[in-house]
């Protein structure tokens, strides 16, 4: 190329400069975060250390926990003012992930109800 | 092991010659076009510079361009069910049942996806990179796959006219009709296999513009300086972003069930049928706003051009806007409140559906106040747009009815309600889209369309909507349901033959505006759009030459208020040369193009169980990605000269006085 283009093309990206060092601790740390969940998430269920019927929410906590690990170290979630479209990309994901699903919840718990298997209505009827 | 899969000579229909002989028409139609572009030397000229361009104005008039002419197959299909339903009075008509089926399966497929869909999105890629003050989208290779993966889908859909069958399901293919055991042909397969590849274009379109509208806008381009229509094209985008996965996994748990024995949505070993419908209108609400809100934007920039005013309310449409983004994704289960929820359920959504009305009255009234003491121009683009108003309002106000859940047990499935989707759809996206295509023409190509067949167009296109879908009001009130093939209820059959009526004013409305275009290309030099701002208007697009140059914008330009052009215009300085600087351009590439060729493929070996081809087609597919992830050269430069020789050529003369605001 002879000439600096005045602007960049559109589609083309440029790297911000980071050391590759700080990259590597960042992924390091994330990994083995991700390891220790994944790990506690499987030898949780065989152990004594919880009640058993709270296992499935802490297992539910360790896979927040898991997506949180992974948002922030490998996706590059930050606070930062360049991650404002990405963490209310995030909101709006989560929010209409919740809608859908609480949605359909209450929609086809309703339906269960109301609209048991034929045998079922046969037995209320007699 | 049978090489052609389920594919045989059977799978061509020449028992029934109306298909044939129209494809045979259509056919010969495509090999002409494509014989005519070769001999006359042109298919360089047309591969280089129209079929591997990443150019986002050339993407959004291809897509524009295959709206169009699935336009017309789908109003074709349309007048096939009017004029079916005009004779099946006792008798059987012309069409037989499974036939019928399939055209009415296949009307209300292609509007929406490869019309309204394209259409829209089209109009979004042509315009929100030139109000916005930027070269191209985010992603423009992407941008290309995108569009040619729509292309795909719509190719697919008429290649079932031909080979093998369409769904005879209606367009959003219920189980368990749509399961294997009820519809063992391959027209439910055309169907998730159209609309599984081009749901990935319209999903990669989305993503783009998304990104374009938050991350690249010119300088001082504030999100609330953004003119009307990018705001409802962000809504718009983010709607496609969170819904279209939606479609995508129930269409997959579909296919899963026909083609691997899955169990999701049959009767039997557990499958769950009315699962079906709830996912597919939690997808299928928010599509419709996906395809209206464009529309407002276009009527939002129109109202405020033609009637020489900054639009009434700018906030309080923004926030109408995004208000109706979230709320689109809260009022899915009005489209089945007899499915048996019960009350609470239908309370609920009944009244979110209600509440949606609200941010819709408040755009209503911002147009009227943006009119209220302006002084309007009656050119064609206002007269679509107060067509608009007057017929959405119609149908916004029978939606209102239906949203009530006693009311709906009546009119549910009846022709009430194909007379109210049709209302908005037709008086709401498709005026809207041609209202977009008539006032940003100029732009696209450098010369307007003719004033007089464009209202003309317009007159028969409001008064035969009224004449074909008022009666399907009073039709749905007398019972009738939608879909039927043929019945024997004497009062039906007066309102029935006016509808037919109607769908005959419609089809003068098109021939109208197909007449319109060829005489704008052969009168183009008086309809010649000089200094590039042919409607006075207020917003960065008119501030580039008719048709913009490949970079759009030889200086990006400076922001520094709302309407960025019209103030602009209004304190524009003396001229002097803007200091031109290179420009970097990114390549075309048949990446698009080879991509869509192989889904192709795929596509129509997977409906037909030809699995050596599956595998050919899809490693097509990944090979030509690879082989765009590989490219050595991203750009071209175009170097300063250059960019100001264009810039001077581009009728610089006339538009010195403005373009010289625009760049200081």
């Amino acid at each position: 190329m002879t000439d600096t283009p005045a602007t960049a093309a559109p589609g083309s990206t440029h790297a911000p400069a980071q050391s590759v060092g700080t990259q590597v601790l960042g992924y390091a740390v994330g990994l083995v975060l991700a390891v220790a969940l994944t790990g506690i998430s499987f030898f949780l269920p065989h152990s004594a250390l919880i009640w058993a019927p709270g296992v499935p929410i802490g297992l539910v906590v360790l896979a927040v926990a898991q997506m949180g690990v992974h948002l922030v170290f490998f996706l590059h979630l930050n606070t930062g003012p360049d991650s404002t479209n990405t963490v209310l990309a995030l909101a709006f994901g989560l929010l209409i992930v919740f809608l859908i699903i609480a949605g359909s919840l209450f929609i086809m718990s309703h339906l269960n109800h109301m609209m048991p298997p034929m045998d079922q209505v046969m037995r209320m009827q007699r | 092991m049978n090489l052609l899969g389920k594919l045989t000579w059977a799978a061509i229909p020449i028992d029934s010659p109306l298909p044939i002989i129209s494809s045979l028409v259509v056919g010969t139609a495509i090999v002409g076009v494509l014989g005519w572009v070769v001999v006359k030397g042109y298919f360089p000229y047309v591969w280089r510079e129209w079929l591997t361009s990443v150019d986002h104005k050339r993407v959004g008039v291809m897509y524009c361009l295959l709206a169009l002419v699935m336009l017309l197959r789908g109003f074709t299909d349309a007048v096939m069910m009017r004029t079916q339903q005009a004779l099946a009075f006792r008798s059987d008509g012309y069409l037989p049942p499974e036939h019928y089926n399939q055209v009415f399966s296949s009307h209300g497929t292609i509007m929406i996806f490869f019309v309204a869909m394209p259409f829209v999105i089209g109009l979004m890629n042509f315009v929100v990179p030139l109000q916005l003050g930027i070269r191209d989208v985010a992603f423009p290779t992407l941008n290309s796959v995108g569009f040619w993966l729509t292309a795909t889908g719509a190719l697919l859909v008429n290649i079932s006219l031909v080979v093998g069958e369409f769904a005879r399901t209606g367009w959003l293919p219920y189980p368990p009709l749509s399961e294997l055991a009820y519809s063992p042909g391959v027209g439910v397969d055309y169907y998730l296999w159209a609309l599984q590849i081009s749901g990935v274009g319209t999903l990669l379109t989305g993503i783009n513009l998304v990104t374009t509208i938050l991350k690249t806008r010119a300088p001082g381009m504030s999100l609330l300086r953004m003119p009307m229509f990018c705001w409802t094209s962000l809504a718009s985008n983010l709607l496609i972003v969170a819904a279209f996965p939606v479609l995508t996994a129930t269409l997959a748990m579909l296919t899963l069930d026909r083609y691997l024995g899955f169990h999701f949505f049959t009767n039997d070993a557990g499958g769950n049928v009315m699962m079906f419908m709830n996912l597919i209108w939690a997808w299928g609400h928010p599509e419709v706003y996906i395809l209206i809100l464009p529309a407002f934007g276009i009527f939002s920039e129109v109202i405020a051009t033609f009637s020489s005013k900054p639009l009434f309310g700018y906030r309080s449409m923004v926030l109408a806007t995004m208000a109706i983004c979230v709320l689109a994704f809260m009022v899915w289960l009005h489209h089945f409140f007899t499915m048996g929820a019960g009350a609470d359920v239908n309370a609920f959504f009944g009244i979110m559906t209600t509440i949606i009305a609200v941010p819709t009255g408040v755009k209503v009234f911002n147009w009227l106040f943006t009119m209220y003491g302006g002084r309007i121009r009656y050119e064609p683009p206002v007269l679509w747009a107060i067509g608009f108003i007057i017929t959405f309002v119609i149908g916004g106000m029978t939606g209102v009815l239906l949203a009530l859940p006693p009311v709906d047990f009546l009119l549910h499935n009846s022709l009430f309600l194909v007379a109210h989707f049709h209302n908005v759809i037709i008086g709401g996206v498709l005026f809207g889209v041609f209202a977009g295509y008539t006032y940003w023409f100029p732009k696209a190509f450098g010369f307007r369309l003719h004033s007089g067949l464009g209202k003309a167009a317009f007159w028969f296109w409001l008064v035969g909507f009224y004449v074909a879908f008022m009666p399907l009001y009073v039709l749905g009130l007398l019972g009738m349901t939608r879909r039927m093939q043929h019945y024997d209820v004497a009062a039906w059959r007066p309102w029935l033959l006016v509808a037919a009526g109607g769908a005959a004013l419609i089809l003068v409305g098109i021939v109208l505006l197909i007449v319109q275009l060829v005489v704008s290309i052969r009168r183009r030099e008086e309809l010649r759009d000089v200094d590039g701002d042919p409607w006075n208007g207020r917003t960065l697009e008119w501030a580039t030459p008719s048709p913009p140059p490949v970079y759009n914008f030889a200086v990006l330009p400076e922001v520094s208020g709302d309407d960025a052009y019209w103030t602009t215009k209004q304190s524009a300085r003396d001229a002097h040369p803007p200091a031109y600087g290179p420009i970097e351009l990114p390549r075309n590439s048949p990446t698009g193009i080879v991509c869509a060729f192989f889904a192709t493929v795929m596509g129509f070996a997977l409906i037909w169980h030809i699995w050596w081809m599956v595998v050919v087609g899809f490693f097509g597919a990944w090979a030509t990605f690879v082989v765009f992830a590989w490219r050595d050269q991203v750009d071209d430069i175009l170097g300063a000269d250059e960019v100001e020789r264009i810039d001077r050529d581009a009728h610089r003369g006339t538009r010195a006085p403005a373009l010289a605001g625009a760049a200081a």
